[in-house]
């Protein structure tokens, strides 16, 4: 507790065992009321006062002027123990608030507290300690074990195991050694290492997953949008209310004002829309926190919210489904010598990133001439064509071959086949394969219990290969032959359908179809910044089944989320109901007002929690 | 200019959601979001006026969470 808490605390203490000693003794008239004024503005004079002060700052209708207001009126009409305890109840309500969101925040905060403190740099020969924004990149950085890695780069002396679990939520730790790659914000366990930074801090993954994290909350959920619009009205509507209440029944009946001023004050008690406002983007927020504990980072309120709508999930295959990494498994040549063939797709492929374009050049053994290269053009969906010594060549699929007039040879071998081309000549093809990943089929069947309907699969691929996979891991509707443009149609008819479409792939290519779901996620990217900019929500590691449990996630936000709508505002319709009957009193009223704010907030409490 | 403030001794997560009206309301104010729980303030506005928007800014925040203060 702070210091400002401990005192209100105090402050309550004393008011409370004053009302209750000033209740206990026999005074009477003005004295009683003077004697009640004590603990009163013991505890209330700050509400009063900021009450005072907000009317002329034209802030009406806000929380502490009609607390004012309501316990005013009781003492006017001559119910001083109520309004000395409605003021006491407000405070511990207040208190409480504080204490809660305070403590929830720090440990959300908590969760994502990855950021590393301080950085060992080797300048001129000894180690100085700064703090990690003030290393440049190339310099050499020094980590101990036990201390978190606080940049991104590479590993140029000793080997250690890294637990890289605060980015990804994977607790197994991964051994690394020179010249493999480290993130920063993962925990160096054993060894004493020494990396060459890649970059500046801003631009490692750890500052790039943070400034998202806290930056999630800027996208509102629509449950907060709709909070937000209701609470605007919803305070106004219950004041005119009161305020009918306490005038229209005593002048249609002719009765005295009293009884209906104290129902219309118990309107004033339960005016306040705080355990809504405060309760859903505390949820949200958890949810969000609790995700990325577990290695899954989105990027709103909003994205969370369409995750837990999601009844479909489309799969890109290469690098998603499967391992994205191909191997040469078969090399056709029609003419030429094999290794010929392999030379030339290894030569025009040798610029391109794309996966089998890698596995080409890496089962080529020899060392690639650049120069022998000419122009090279990308055909999207289909292949390449190249000037290699002069000669134009067209590497890419079926369909690149057919193009350009020729007949390619299908072959009785499963995998990608790429067909190499000259101008007028058919040349032969290469067989590249890629395996399905051994987590897919379990992931697509928890998909299942989570309460996915339809599990879709697109790719660029061949049917014959594409249906293969489908049926290993229980796929139910598969789309091949695809280009990226036809990728974002078949898409567009599965929403048009009905369907909550959400996109898995893993960046590559893919991300018009990541924008086009109601919820992209990529995977699989650690440190890749196209994906984490183009998708909704990231899967840190390469594992599907992290997709199960942030769908799980999600629905248990929005699940705790509508739980706390439902019951503030059952809630206070029941006080409201009750006090027009004058079947309430203003103690049930800030009772139920105060116990309703305390329940909503620790139910959304409960979001953060590990599934 | 996108400029990110914190907020100090942000009680009331309704007082979030006035200041985010009232600043949205500013003129030039392009984007505002006040996070409650990471307790800050993002504020986006043209250039040349950014000064102008960020003190009226805090005058408002003031006016509506008097315990607030805005660490610029």
């Amino acid at each position: 507790m702070s210091k400002k808490q401990k005192k209100m605390l105090l402050r309550i203490i004393f008011a409370a065992v004053m009302t209750v000693t000033v209740q206990l003794l026999p005074l009477q008239g003005i004295c009683r009321m003077a004697a009640f004024a004590v603990p009163y503005l013991t505890v209330g004079w700050d509400v009063l006062y900021s009450a005072a002060r907000n009317i002329f700052g034209g802030q009406l209708f806000d929380e502490q002027f009609l607390m004012s207001i309501a316990t005013l009126g009781a003492i006017l009409l001559g119910e001083y123990t109520e309004a000395a305890g409605v003021m006491i109840f407000y405070q511990i309500g207040e208190l409480f608030q504080n204490i809660a969101v305070g403590k929830s925040r720090r440990s959300i905060a908590a969760l994502m507290d990855i950021r590393p403190d301080s950085a060992v740099v080797i300048r001129n020969g000894s180690e100085i300690t700064v703090s990690p924004e003030e290393v440049t990149a190339g310099e050499i950085i020094t980590v101990r074990p036990g201390e978190k890695i606080p940049l991104d780069g590479e590993i140029t002396e000793g080997s250690t195991a890294v637990n890289t679990s605060a980015l990804t939520g994977e607790g197994i730790p991964v051994d690394k050694t020179v010249g493999d790659s480290v993130n920063g914000g993962t925990l160096n366990l054993t060894g004493v290492i020494k990396i060459k930074t890649s970059g500046v801090y801003s631009e490692s993954t750890v500052a790039k997953i943070l400034e998202l994290v806290e930056n999630a909350s800027e996208k509102k959920s629509k449950a907060e949008g709709f909070i937000t619009k209701f609470a605007r009205i919803y305070t106004p509507c219950v004041v005119v209310s009161a305020l009918l209440l306490a005038f229209i029944p005593p002048l249609l009946f002719s009765e005295a004002p009293g009884e209906w001023i104290k129902r219309a004050l118990i309107f004033l008690m339960v005016s306040c829309p705080c355990a809504l406002v405060v309760s859903i983007p505390l949820s949200f927020f958890g949810g969000m926190g609790g995700a990325s504990r577990s290695g899954i980072l989105i990027k709103g309120a909003d994205s969370l919210e369409a995750l837990a709508k999601t009844d479909t999930v489309v799969f890109d295959k290469t690098g998603t489904i499967t391992h994205g990494s191909f191997t040469v498994t078969a090399i056709h040549s029609e003419i030429i010598s094999e290794n010929a063939l392999l030379d030339i797709a290894a030569t025009a492929e040798s610029y391109s990133n794309h996966p089998i374009a890698k596995a080409i050049t890496e089962a080529y053994c020899e060392k690639i001439d650049k120069k022998r290269i000419g122009e090279v053009k990308e055909v999207a969906g289909f292949g390449i064509s190249a000037l290699i010594d002069g000669k134009k060549y067209f590497i890419g699929n079926a369909a690149f071959i057919k193009k350009i007039g020729l007949e390619p040879h299908e072959c009785h071998i499963s995998g990608t086949a790429i067909h190499i081309a000259e101008e007028s000549e058919y040349l032969g093809h290469i067989i590249i394969n890629d395996t399905v990943k051994p987590d897919s089929a379990a992931a697509i069947s928890e998909l299942k219990k989570v309460g996915i309907k339809k599990v879709v699969m697109l790719t660029g691929d061949s049917s014959h290969n594409a249906e293969e996979i489908g049926k290993l891991t229980g796929i139910d509707e598969i789309h091949c032959g695809l280009l990226p443009a036809q990728k974002v149609e078949k898409l567009e008819e599965l929403i048009s359908a009905g369907s909550k479409t959400a996109f898995v792939g893993d960046g590559i290519n893919d991300a018009p179809v990541l924008a086009r779901a109601d919820i992209g996620i990529a995977m699989g990217t650690l440190g890749s910044d196209a994906a984490i900019e183009a998708a909704d929500a990231v899967i840190m590691n390469d594992s599907l089944l992290k997709l199960p449990s942030a769908i799980r996630i999600s629905g248990r936000t929005v699940h705790i989320v509508k739980q706390n709508i439902i019951f503030a505002l059952t809630v206070k319709a029941v006080i409201l109901i009750l006090g027009a009957a004058g079947l309430a009193n203003m103690w049930l009223a800030m009772l139920a007002d105060v116990g309703v704010m305390v329940l909503a907030v620790l139910n959304s409490m409960r979001t953060m929690k590990k599934l | 200019m996108k400029k990110t403030f914190k907020l100090e001794d942000l009680d009331c997560a309704n007082c979030a959601a006035k200041m985010e009206r009232a600043v949205s309301e500013i003129d030039g104010v392009s984007f505002v979001s006040v996070n409650f729980i990471m307790q800050k303030i993002t504020i986006e506005a043209n250039d040349e006026a950014f000064e102008e928007i960020l003190k009226k800014a805090v005058k408002l925040i003031r006016r509506i969470e008097p315990d607030c203060r805005v660490i610029l």
